[in-house]
């Protein structure tokens, strides 16, 4: 626009001629535009590198194909809490330190804050909305929370039965202080650590009846 | 609302299938690459955003670099193999335990489930003004934080200072100096093999960096050799909490006795100076003697020659003293 501008003005006359020249070049350029970003593109390249990830991804989480849209740098807490609407993981620290995001990746206990989504596409996820049965049987680990009370707030309750599941798996029959090792991951604000193991304790032994 | 502040800076992401196609991505991206293995240091630079890599290449799918292999010689662990594979690998656990010992004591089992072998020795140090984004010499401003008159610096270095006070945080380095082990690095022009004490760089080389790989080179392997497979192990990791916590200080030590006398020995301390130390003058004093509190007495004087404590951290004196005298004593059993 400034250039018809400029037209007008007596001062600084530009010639009716090197305008036109002006507008054909510019219209030149425009269609080459074609030229430029249809073929081989080697400014834009990194789209044909092997190991490029696709936005849209299938997440198995709680054993249900989920179809995200998710980007690059997106945590797996923030898809299960934000895309997913699974907000029974919790974010405390979301900083790898408290364990309130603990889920299951492939049945190992993991910070959801700490891993990339795109990097566990493949996995199966499991959250604490995973654990009850389909007729709402609840898992005997949260029985054996509700039975001994095990928590005060609860904030870090998700985070420590994913964990205390992990570790039934793994350990029916834990002593007191490997349950406190396996719960180590963890931290509860209210210190209720003590109810805590009392209820790691009792999960381990309502587990070993259920097997 | 945490969250919101806490969503990481975009980055270009790849998850190439090959250690080749990894490198190729890295030299793309000419230092402004960023390699992710278990992500345990990695997502701290990029929340707290002080850290901002243009593309993060993601070695989730590289499957040579998973797993551990018995072979004729020793062990090879694939640079992603996590910590809780490391700490409960049978071969490990029955040969070369002080490994499995230092991985399993590593923070909490969450992170042992996601955290590397490798990523837990290339990882960044743990001196908080640095990562708290301070314009330190490490972070290429000149000046040290960690060492001015009232800094905190209760976890920071005695040894081999230079500028930066900073110390390795790596509980697995020592763990494998004792074992003689070796890595196998892989960049652009092929395969290199460096010594494990020979992995980490100290200030005086290169006050930005901790090891001695190059923006588009990867850690592939971690070799250790049979030469100690079963010998006399000792690990003390030293915290101020039993888990979670990151050492104040590590030794370990891989010894071959004879009728109660040290036919040899390698002894590592780390979270004592910017790097993994060897022990070598401790070594030579303690080799052909008796593996007694005299002989521990004189390995840990010998081991704290030319320590200099900063404001906060005397007690790391005695306490690396008296580590490695409890390891020459611990080598008896």
């Amino acid at each position: 626009m400034s250039d018809v501008e400029i037209i007008g003005t007596p001062e600084r006359t530009v010639s009716r001629r090197k305008f036109i020249m002006g507008v054909i070049a510019a219209g030149a350029t425009t269609s080459s535009a074609g030229y430029l970003f249809n073929g081989p593109q080697p400014l834009l390249g990194a789209l044909a590198v092997q190991g490029s990830v696709e936005r849209l991804i299938t997440l198995n989480v709680n054993g249900q194909q989920r179809r995200v849209d998710v980007l690059n740098q997106e945590t797996l807490a923030f898809t299960l809490r934000y895309k997913l609407g699974l907000t029974g993981t919790k974010l405390g620290c979301d900083r790898a330190e408290c364990g309130a995001c603990t889920v299951l990746i492939d049945g190992v206990p993991s910070y959801a804050c700490s891993a990339l989504t795109q990097s566990v596409r493949e996995r199966q996820i499991t959250t604490i909305e995973g654990l009850e049965e389909a007729d709402g049987t609840l898992h005997p680990v949260q029985q054996a929370v509700l039975d001994e009370g095990g928590f005060q707030c609860a904030f870090c309750a998700p985070g420590f039965i994913m964990s205390m599941v992990a570790m039934v798996e793994d350990n029916p029959n834990p002593t007191r202080e490997e349950a406190r090792q396996a719960l180590s991951g963890n931290l509860c604000r209210c210190a209720d650590y003590d109810k805590i193991l009392t209820s790691a304790m009792r999960a381990a032994e309502l587990s070993r009846q259920q097997a | 609302m945490a969250i919101i502040r806490d969503m990481i800076p975009a980055f270009e992401l790849f998850q190439p299938t090959s250690a080749d196609d990894a490198i190729e991505l890295l030299v793309r991206y000419d230092g402004d690459g960023w390699v992710l293995g278990g992500g345990m240091d990695s997502f701290d630079w990029w929340k707290e955003r002080i850290k901002r890599p243009t593309a993060v290449v993601d070695l989730v799918n590289v499957a040579s670099l998973q797993g551990i292999s018995v072979t004729a010689d020793g062990v090879e662990i694939g640079a992603m193999t996590t910590l809780t594979e490391v700490a409960t690998h049978p071969e490990l656990v029955a040969n070369y335990s002080v490994l499995t010992e230092a991985a399993s004591q590593i923070a909490t089992p969450q992170i042992r489930n996601r955290g590397t072998l490798a990523g837990n020795l290339a990882q960044d140090t743990r001196c908080w003004y640095y990562r708290g984004g301070w314009p330190c010499y490490r972070a290429g401003g000149n000046t040290c934080y960690a060492s001015a008159p009232t800094a905190m610096n209760r976890e920071h270095a005695i040894l081999g200072t230079n500028r930066c006070v900073a110390v390795s945080p790596s509980d697995t380095a020592p763990a494998l100096i004792a074992l003689d082990a070796q890595f196998v690095i892989q960049g652009p022009s092929g395969e290199r093999v460096v010594d494990a004490e020979d992995f980490f760089m100290g200030p005086a080389k290169d006050i930005e960096r901790m090891t001695v790989l190059d923006s588009d080179e990867l850690l592939t392997t971690i070799r250790i050799p049979s030469t100690w497979a079963g010998a006399s192990f000792y690990y003390e990791k030293v915290e101020d909490r039993k888990a979670w916590d990151f050492a104040l200080m590590t030794v370990a030590t891989a010894a071959r006795l004879s009728g109660g006398v040290i036919e040899d020995i390698r002894i590592a301390v780390n979270g004592a100076a910017p790097v993994p130390l060897r022990l070598e003058a401790s070594e030579r004093i303690v080799r052909g003697q008796a593996a007694s509190e005299q002989t521990g007495m004189q390995a840990g004087e010998a081991a704290i020659q030319g320590a200099q404590a900063l404001r906060h951290n005397d007690y790391k004196i005695p306490l690396m003293r008296n580590l490695v005298r409890r390891a020459i004593r611990g080598t008896e059993a």
